[in-house]
């Protein structure tokens, strides 16, 4: 390949377009492929008919199309109240995540404040060690917090590493002579807060709110650990009882789904239905991802 | 603001009420999150000292007698404790070796895509894996690959290159395999951010200088980019070195079945398992405070490890 690179003047060598790049894009397009295959076979089984499903005809394409499964699922109820759910618990998490966040990364991020680095150490250490599940359950029971929604949104809902990512961005992205500038005009720390920094700490506000939203959404051992009450479980933990430990949630909505409705398909639509979401929404919001990560990896 | 040496101790303590009167609205701000992680994480501390008792939820804290190191000498007698721990830190290791490249490698070949809108749409493609629940990807792995019904098996024997299936989810070693392969898949896209990213901040005069030495494409990677991001790939390293002892329940319970319960039974199965699920409250808390304390010297260590180096560390 150098001696290719040798025989042509230095600018054709950058711009020509060689096998080598063919190769590359070829790999990438398989591993790309693996990525999202998985979720179009399982869609396509979702919306299949069953004598379809049981000849293992369906690979990719849909055969037989038919929506019964799905029908079930909202008749049977289940699912879309824990949605709903699930959607609500989020919200609080993050909302109440944030608020948190901003009152741990504003005044952390402000040099010079006493006492700066103990404030730092008490709410981070708990992200190096941590009492361990019994005792945090322990805590929660004596809390009233088992088997309510708060237990899913309260201990959680303030992450260490966010804030650190908040504070490296407030740091690196708001100059100095501005908090001098809205000192002089009088400005009191609160007054700069609201006024200057959120407005132009848009972007990882939205990030960090994606953070957030995601990790609750995505989360279920806290759900398993505290929540027996079964209508405040979240989504993920429902699916997971359905689908991966085939226990009674399964047989329920079996029961309840029309009878020429296949466990194999119906599966497929439950697994579909809890994945749909966030398929949906992770073309848009994906960039601000990135932007968090890119924060992170700087100071992480 | 800030004056050397202050001879009158009681003049300290002033300036130091001054300053906080004047910035008390900061520390007022600062107090809610304390107040958070107070109630929520350190308010369990105290809880940690039933790994020294025989506690029974029934007595609670003030009944149960203490019995010092007992539960512990137990625990590391205990031959399931043996089988968890060999079990975490095996496939931790695994889980290390394997995923670590990859990210790299995945990194190295986005930079050398040329054809930037497919790019990034296929960028968009690889990091969706990490946005998924580990029961969604659970669920659609077992959908793939179950021995009579899934797709890669009917597909492969369809092709005849099988005769029955291949039990990747349902028998151990293959399991391991398929374990950490999807572990290492579930990563590989978001991982790769952090790459390119060091990638991007690399100075372009050193390509153009390497491109005028006579430098082909490989010779670029290997002496310019690998060189450049080497800082990183150490950091990264030792940090996740650090945390070989934790270990994700989410991931492995979604993967857990009966017939894989000797790779799949890690730490955090049976913390859940003896603790939560089977009431021995003290064994659980003793394996729990064992494997946070170690988590904790392996992360410090670690940090001191990667400043030795030079690198920026963690802490």
């Amino acid at each position: 390949m150098a001696t290719q690179e040798k025989k042509g003047s230095v600018w054709t060598g950058i711009n020509r377009v060689r096998v080598s790049d063919f190769v590359i894009a070829f790999i990438i397009l398989l591993l790309s492929l693996t990525c999202i295959l998985p979720f179009i076979h399982v869609t396509a089984k979702s919306v299949s008919s069953n004598t379809a499903v049981m000849s293992k005809a369906v690979y990719l394409w849909p055969k037989g199309f038919n929506i019964e499964a799905y029908i079930s699922i909202f008749k049977d109820g289940q699912l879309t109240h824990s949605m709903i759910y699930t959607i609500w618990v989020t919200l609080l998490f993050t909302v109440i995540g944030m608020a948190i966040t901003i009152c741990a990364a504003y005044p952390l991020s402000i040099k010079g404040l006493k006492g700066r680095p103990v404030f730092a150490f008490i709410l981070m250490f708990t992200m190096y060690f941590s009492a361990g599940l019994i005792p945090e359950y322990l805590l929660y029971k004596d809390l009233g917090l088992l088997n309510t929604m708060w237990v899913l949104v309260l201990p959680l809902c303030f992450a260490p590493y966010n804030m650190l990512i908040m504070r490296s961005f407030l740091s690196s992205t708001i100059p100095d002579s501005l908090y001098e500038a809205a000192k002089l005009d009088g400005a009191s720390h609160f007054q700069t807060l609201f006024r200057i920094v959120l407005p132009l700490s848009k972007p990882i506000l939205a990030t960090l709110s994606l953070f957030y939203a995601v990790g609750r959404w995505n989360a279920y051992a806290d759900a398993k650990y505290y929540v027996t009450t079964k209508s405040l479980q979240p989504l993920q933990y429902l699916l997971s009882n359905m689908v991966l430990n085939s226990g009674n949630d399964a047989i329920s909505l079996a029961e309840s789904a029309a009878a020429d409705t296949t466990p194999e398909v119906l599966q497929a639509a439950t697994i579909m239905f809890a994945t749909i979401p966030i398929i949906m929404i992770y073309p848009f919001v994906q960039k601000y991802f990135v932007k968090g990560a890119m924060i992170g990896a700087v100071k992480g | 603001m800030q004056n050397k040496a202050v001879s009158r101790p009681d003049l300290r303590a002033r300036k130091a009420w001054v300053y906080v009167k004047n910035n008390w609205q900061l520390y007022a701000l600062l107090m809610i999150p304390i107040a958070f992680v107070i109630i929520f994480k350190y308010a369990a501390y105290p809880g940690m000292r039933i790994a020294f008792m025989n506690y029974k939820p029934a007595k609670g804290y003030h009944g149960s007698p203490w019995v010092g190191m007992e539960t512990f000498q137990k625990v590391f007698k205990d031959k399931s404790f043996h089988t968890a721990l060999k079990n975490s830190l095996i496939f931790n290791f695994l889980d290390l070796i394997v995923g670590f490249p990859v990210p790299v490698i995945l990194a190295l070949l986005l930079n050398e895509l040329r054809f930037e809108r497919y790019k990034k749409v296929s960028q968009t493609i690889l990091y969706l894996p990490h946005f998924l629940s580990w029961p969604i990807i659970a669920s659609v792995m077992l959908t793939l690959f179950k021995p009579e019904t899934g797709l890669v098996n009917v597909a492969l024997m369809n092709a005849g290159i099988i005769e029955t299936g291949i039990p990747f989810l349902t028998e151990k070693w293959h399991w391991a395999v398929s374990y950490l392969l999807i572990g290492v898949w579930q990563n590989m896209g978001w991982g790769s951010i952090i790459y390119l990213a060091a990638i991007t901040g690399i100075d372009a005069e050193l390509y153009e200088a390497a491109t005028i030495d006579g430098a082909g494409r490989w010779r670029k990677i290997w002496n310019v980019t690998l060189p450049c991001i080497r800082g990183t790939m150490v950091t990264l390293l030792i940090m996740n070195l650090g945390r070989v002892m934790g270990s994700n329940f989410e991931r492995l319970d979604a993967f857990g079945n009966v017939q894989v319960k000797d790779f799949q039974y890690q730490l955090a199965i049976y913390i859940y398992e003896k603790g939560l699920a089977g009431g021995n409250f003290s064994r659980a808390t003793a394996v729990g405070l064992f494997q946070s304390l170690v988590g904790l010297l392996l992360v410090l260590a670690s940090d001191k490890v990667a400043k030795k180096l030079g690198e920026d560390g963690l802490l």
